[in-house]
């Protein structure tokens, strides 16, 4: 392991930072956790599914060679086989509809929600609107960011927090509480995305879409646009601060504040 | 009589006539096969470059090499020239030099047409590049081209659009001759349950690219006059619905989808028995199967946009429609293993290429299946897993399938035999490369790695630096393959009639090279 690194490293400079993540994030939600275990058990009913006939094909590569001088049998159909690799591929594929349309079912839920926040696309930009507590703010990339990702910038993007994946103004949730998402977009088709709050959905102009969050653990959640809008498609970040219900309301305390004395 | 005449002048065997002149004129499936494969091969390494710079681009954060507007311009034409211009007429090329030689016809049904369905293309691919030099550029919306986001496009917006529909013209065109060459001119005796599992493979394509590609001149038509005569279709500010749109092109997409790997499950289907020196198993369930693949590819096209908003009941149909799609293809896949199982299998590049294709298509199928499951693809949607996916449908899956014909019957089609050495070298190369490309592509879209960004945050860049790395290495073995052919041509040795010791059909019958002339007349199959 070690010596693979110190190879690596050598290889690649950046893999001195490497997290090497290979899977789907679980996330900290309802939606974001049932994706994951479907994704999972999916995953590993391929795998099985994989070794049978992977194995049975290399036994076949391994012993039924003409230099190991095996004659080729004669059978060319058998109707029962046919039936079998028919019958039973469709009854796992019934096993995975079931839990697979249980979740849907439970994530295109987005009755009783008790706060509701709009996000609406721009080339290349979020505007957020809650529509309960009357908070709005656009929200783009991070200055330090925008500065580091332009074409011969001169700065090693290494260096910078969060490259890419830092705002202005990042959005403030509340921990524990069902926030129904609507999306929509101004322009051309973007899509809402933060894949430890589970799913994106896309943000279309002339639609208005519908997630649900209910984030259980307090954090910085990070996440982009994921749908291609245009030359800075991939400048277009998405921060999430999930807090608990009484530091949300204070934050939407301090941001009207804000905006009062912003507008006198 | 005249009959006499008629006679004489059947019997002056004409061969090609010399020159630039033969290429331009030739109304001979062999001539219009082999300008076809050439075509795809250069485009080939025309999209392959362009994969090169994305890949060079990606090969560490930040960017060094060009501007975000042009990286979008590689993704779009990448997959435009790949699509149109490498796979299909790759295809359509071994559809023009096998077919009537494996069927015992003489020639295509319609030559003349066959010759037009060719020499459309380098025009259309001419306009269609051409507009990276436009001072808007090319292309950079995706080669969805979903709207609005590609009316915002420039002057190359109405060429892409000609040339998409001059790809249409030649695919319907290519389609129609092959329907009428199957189901007219097959030697007698030949019923259609007797047909070469790649004939049939290719006339169940055939109707495909009849049904669908109309569907995609409809839906760029539409998209042209949007930008250019104010209708709206896709405009939402003017009652029109950009989502409508997507519904348009994936029921020309998800069809195309199988167009572009159905041949190549007659191509393997050729191959495996061959070299296992046993009959494919299943021959009839084969023929069911690829037929219900192509009956359930018109009624799963929104699975390529579960992220749209579709009502809840949408959503479930599209999904188990999907899902029914592994049934089909799975007894494909197991037909093939019991082919090899108890064979007598022997693994020259053909079947090495072949033996890969099965495998590593699996795993894209594998794939394919986890992205069935709407939950779960609401994470991997316009990922990079969905990047992988593809790639490994497509590259190990048809490119390989390709190779593998090409390997198979170029001893036949030129009368000499490639160096085999040198052939497996080029199927381990690609082999190793195109898992180093496109295997880590499934880490950084399940991490969260959007597609079809230039840049991106330190934590995708391991795996993105093993990518690009792969992707040079694969694109470079390609040259070796570029060799191989050239060798290959300017060998003397003649190969024998019958190359491959289990292989089987008319074909094989015909000298190698055939005569420029084949099967005048027809055969008697048993």
């Amino acid at each position: 392991m070690r010596i693979s690194n110190i190879l690596l490293m050598v290889i690649f400079p950046t893999a001195a930072l490497a997290e090497w993540e290979t899977n789907m994030p679980r996330g900290v939600t309802p939606t974001s956790e049932v994706a994951y275990d479907l994704h999972m058990l999916i995953f590993y009913i391929t795998v099985v599914i994989g070794i049978v006939v992977f194995g049975a094909m290399l036994y076949s590569i391994l012993y039924h060679r003409k230099s190991l001088g095996h004659k080729p049998a004669k059978f060319h159909e058998s109707t029962k086989v046919e039936i079998i690799w028919t019958v039973i591929p469709f009854i796992i594929l019934v096993g995975m509809a079931v839990p697979a349309t249980k979740a849907l079912i439970m994530m295109e839920d987005t009755r009783d929600s008790e706060i509701t926040l709009k996000v609406t696309g721009y080339q290349w930009m979020w505007q957020y609107e809650y529509l309960e507590d009357n908070v709005t703010f656009f929200s783009k990339i991070s200055d330090e960011s925008n500065a580091a990702r332009r074409l011969g910038s001169g700065v090693d993007v290494t260096t910078v927090d969060n490259y890419l994946r830092d705002v202005d103004h990042a959005i403030v949730l509340p921990t524990n509480t069902k926030v129904r998402i609507l999306l929509t977009a101004n322009d051309v088709i973007h899509a809402w995305w933060v894949p430890e709050l589970g799913g994106k959905k896309d943000a279309i102009p002339g639609y208005v879409n519908e997630i649900w969050v209910d984030i259980k653990e307090p954090g910085t959640y990070r996440g982009q646009c994921a749908e291609l809008c245009g030359k800075d498609h991939g400048f277009m970040p998405i921060v999430v601060h999930a807090v608990s219900k009484p530091e949300y309301y204070k934050w939407v305390g301090i941001q009207k504040t804000n905006r009062v004395a912003k507008n006198k | 009589m005249s009959t006499d005449i008629e006679k004489l002048h059947d019997d002056h065997d004409h061969g090609p006539s010399s020159g630039i002149m033969r290429w331009i004129t030739t109304t001979n499936h062999k001539d219009i096969g082999t300008m076809y494969l050439w075509f795809s091969l250069i485009m080939f390494f025309i999209g392959g470059l362009m994969a090169l710079v994305i890949r060079a681009e990606l090969f560490q954060p930040g960017l060094q090499l060009v501007v975000p507007g042009f990286f979008n311009q590689m993704t779009t034409m990448h997959a435009l020239v790949m699509i149109f211009g490498a796979v299909m007429p790759a295809f359509v090329g071994l559809a023009n030099w096998q077919l009537p030689i494996m069927i015992g016809a003489p020639d295509m049904a319609l030559p003349r047409l066959n010759n037009w369905s060719f020499w459309i293309l380098p025009f259309a691919f001419t306009m269609m590049l051409s507009t990276l030099f436009m001072e808007s550029g090319g292309p950079a919306a995706g080669w969805t081209l979903y709207p609005p986001l590609s009316l915002q496009g420039g002057d190359s917006f109405p060429f892409t659009i000609l040339a998409i529909h001059m790809l249409g013209v030649s695919s319907i065109l290519g389609a129609i001759n092959v329907i009428a060459t199957i189901l007219n001119m097959r030697a007698p005796g030949m019923t259609l349950m007797k047909m070469p599992i790649f004939v049939w493979t290719w006339l169940i394509t055939a109707f495909l690219l009849i049904a669908s590609m109309p569907v995609l001149a409809g839906a760029v038509t539409m998209l042209l006059t949007d930008k250019f005569f104010g209708t709206m279709f896709f405009t939402a500010s003017g009652g029109g619905d950009p989502v409508m749109f997507q519904h348009i092109f994936w029921f020309f997409g998800h069809p195309e989808v199988y167009i572009l790997i159905l041949p190549a499950f007659g191509i393997v289907s050729t191959i495996i028995p061959a070299f296992s020196r046993k009959r494919l198993f299943g021959y009839d369930s084969m023929v069911y199967a690829t037929a219900s693949i192509a009956l359930l590819s018109f009624i799963v096209w929104a699975h390529h946009m579960f992220t749209v908003g579709m009502p809840l009941a949408g959503e479930i149909f599209f999904m188990f429609t999907t899902m029914l799609i592994a049934i089909p293809t799975g007894v494909k896949v197991f037909n093939w293993v019991a082919t090899m199982w108890r064979g007598s299998m022997t693994f020259e590049t053909p079947m090495l290429f072949a033996i890969a294709f099965i495998v590593l298509f699996t795993i894209g199928g594998f794939s394919g299946l986890m992205l069935a499951m709407v939950p779960a693809d609401f994470q991997y949607h316009d990922t990079y897993f969905v990047v992988a996916h593809f790639h490994y449908v497509l590259v190990p899956g048809a490119v390989f399938a390709i190779m593998a014909a090409v390997y198979y019957w170029l001893p036949k089609w030129t009368g000499k035999m490639y160096n085999e050495g040198l052939g497996k070298l080029h199927f381990w190369l690609t082999t190793i490369f195109v898992n180093l490309t496109f295997f880590p592509m499934h880490f950084v879209g399940l991490a969260g790695m959007p597609r079809r960004i230039p840049d991106y945050a330190v934590q995708f860049a391991d795996f993105n630096a093993i990518a690009s790395v792969g992707a040079f290495g694969f694109g470079l073995s390609q040259l070796l393959f570029v060799y191989i052919l050239f060798n290959t041509l300017k060998k003397d040795v003649t190969a024998e009639d019958k190359v491959w010791e289990g292989a089987e059909g008319l074909e094989w019958t015909l000298s190698s090279p055939p005569p420029y002339h084949s099967f005048e007349k027809a055969p008697t199959v048993d």
